[in-house]
């Protein structure tokens, strides 16, 4: 794998500073959007100068692969129980930047309640919720934000037309402003911008801030690049992206 | 120098030994008959700057808060009881996979289900087996305020010295009881130290220098190599950690009560009143690791064993196990969500 080489001779190819090298290639399957993420969440790291005081929380599911991700503090806990770590860990050193890096299913059914008290308590952490509309590492599950008639190994006639609209549910569950906001891996500049507003929401100590990510998941929709594309489109569609703030 | 005594509840007690311990942190959700340690807390909360609390939104919340804290390198506690006891075993789960020391204060009720919310000893394998692991967890059984006092401020030294999830394991009856406490001054204090966010000034380029924490392994060797040292690691601090009492009127007794806990105090009252010269009692004030060693040599000469505890069959398993091969009969006095009183242990040894 090149390393320093391509970041003397192609800047728009370069590793943000905070990744760890030795557990490249990473671990996502090819095509995932995870990566896309964690590129502009580590630029953003690198920005800010922030690595080494950041403690970067991962859930079960295809977020704990990035648990080596980066040269930044990082803890794998259990399923759903990423904002409780991540909220215990602000509490006890409130200077330090907290991350909770999270699925759709950690953060809106197993996890869902206490994604819903930390926003209630107005916790000064961010959560980063990668939405691909199934359980990823399971292997294509129903997830809260599958969509109407979508195809996953428990739905196979379908889903149903009930789903979860994670940000707009944290935006507006407490009168209290927090930073929400819904980005998608095919436009990483606004995803970055996203995320970097978030992060900076918590550096100034203004409480809790959310950024859901629309994410690609090709080995489970069982898509090629062009119907990748397409159903992500389709997503977008139910989820609208942008800013969702109540401030 | 005498400490000064004085008249409080189980409850109350829990908080000024951790206090005393060096505990800066809870996260908890109230149950009976632990609730009011939280309550407890919140007060010196209230009146003291560097104290940490947080009321959860449930018992997991509560473990994997707890959990956050500690990497942090704060002393950080919790307590439960019965359910909330199932729920959290989640998070002592992760706690035993990566040693991360936890304190829990487990304030055992009637079970099954939602049982009694006054207390039983049915917790015994839950707290100390809980996971799906081995349980590598340190448990201790009070069996008095003073000893909740003096196995707290114990037990917070045990987790930060050998990095184990560690429980006090105690009762509703112990809880709210109100009786005096000598707030005895803890000789030694083990200093907490974080696990991660260990410095502001690191060498970026120096992958070593990043603490990348996980509980999944990709293959079994990975997995069977956390195992084998878990298991080494436990193995080692084993008898370190071990601790039982013995108490008879007359040493030759050829007939052991082996109980623990409040239990225990019950049949010493009741030894003491009947004067019996028959019986001797075995506490184990660790449920686990489990006294075997010292149970093997109570066990010299001795013609009968009784086990008594308010579960069916928690205690006695960890019993036969710890001394298999012997031929001595075991006779049981198990009442599962029922106290047992010295009257009653008096009537049985007669």
């Amino acid at each position: 794998m090149p390393k320093k080489s391509l970041n003397k001779h192609n800047s728009n190819l370069a590793w943000p500073k905070c990744w760890k090298h030795s557990s490249k290639p990473h671990k996502f399957c090819p095509g995932c959007g995870h990566p896309i993420v964690l590129k502009m969440l580590g630029e953003i790291i690198d920005e800010l100068k922030i690595q080494n005081n950041t403690l970067f929380g991962v859930d079960i599911g295809c977020s704990l692969l990035a648990w080596d991700f980066f040269n930044i503090d990082t803890v794998q806990t259990h399923h759903g129980r990423t904002v409780p770590v991540i909220v215990g860990a602000k509490k006890s050193r409130p200077d330090a930047l907290c991350i909770a890096y999270v699925g759709d299913g950690g953060a809106y059914a197993i996890g869902a309640q206490h994604l819903v008290n930390s926003r209630i308590r107005n916790d000064n952490i961010t959560t980063i919720v990668i939405n691909n509309a199934n359980y990823g590492m399971t292997g294509g599950q129903d997830a809260p934000t599958s969509i109407p008639g979508q195809i996953t190994t428990t739905t196979i006639n379908g889903a149903d037309k009930f789903y979860m609209k994670g940000p707009e549910m944290v935006a507006n569950i407490s009168d209290i402003p927090a930073y929400v906001a819904r980005g998608t891996v095919d436009n990483p500049i606004q995803l970055k911008m996203f995320l970097k507003k978030a992060l900076e929401w918590q550096i100034q100590g203004k409480g809790f801030s959310f950024v859901e990510v629309l994410s690609f998941c090709p080995t489970n929709w069982k898509t090629d690049a062009k119907d990748t594309l397409a159903f992500l489109n389709k997503l977008k569609k139910i989820y609208p992206v942008g800013e969702i703030n109540n401030i | 120098m005498k400490n000064k005594k004085i008249l409080i509840t189980g409850n109350e007690i829990v908080v000024k030994a951790a206090l005393a311990a060096g505990a800066q942190a809870y996260f908890g959700y109230p149950i009976t008959p632990a609730t009011e340690i939280m309550t407890e807390w919140d007060k010196e909360y209230e009146t003291r700057k560097k104290l940490i609390f947080l009321q959860t939104e449930d018992e997991m919340s509560a473990g994997f808060a707890m959990i956050g804290s500690i990497l942090t390198g704060v002393k950080a506690f919790t307590a439960t009881a019965g359910p909330g006891n199932i729920l959290m075993q989640d998070a002592f789960a992760m706690a035993e996979a990566m040693r991360i020391p936890t304190v829990a204060i487990i304030g055992q009720r009637g079970g099954p289900s939602t049982g009694s919310v006054i207390y039983s000893q049915q917790e015994v394998t839950l707290t100390a087996f809980g996971g799906n692991g081995e349980g590598y967890r340190i448990v201790y059984s009070p069996s008095n305020i003073q000893d909740l006092y003096d196995q707290i401020i114990k037990a917070f030294n045990v987790a930060w010295k050998y990095r184990f999830p560690t429980f006090v394991l105690t009762d509703g009856y112990t809880l709210k009881t109100r009786a005096l406490v000598e707030l005895k001054k803890p000789k030694t204090l083990v200093k907490s130290y974080p696990l991660v966010l260990k410095s502001k000034i690191r060498n970026s380029s120096q992958e070593s220098n990043y603490e990348n924490l996980n509980n999944t392994f990709t293959t079994e060797e990975e997995c069977f190599k956390v195992n084998t040292n878990l298991l080494t690691a436990f193995n080692k601090i084993k008898d370190k950690i071990a601790e039982s009492e013995s108490y008879s009127l007359n040493k030759q007794a050829k007939t052991l009560i082996i109980a623990h806990g409040i239990v225990a105090s019950s049949v010493k009252q009741a030894l003491n009143d009947s004067n019996s010269k028959k019986v001797k009692l075995f506490r184990p004030i660790t449920i686990h690791p489990f006294p075997d060693q010292n149970l093997k040599k109570a066990l010299l000469g001795i013609k009968k064993i009784i086990v008594i505890e308010t579960a069916a069959n928690q205690l006695l398993k960890l019993v036969k196990e710890n001394i298999y091969g012997e031929k001595i009969p075991i006779e049981t006095y198990c009442r599962p969500g029922l106290g047992i009183s010295p009257e009653e242990i008096i009537e049985l040894i007669k």
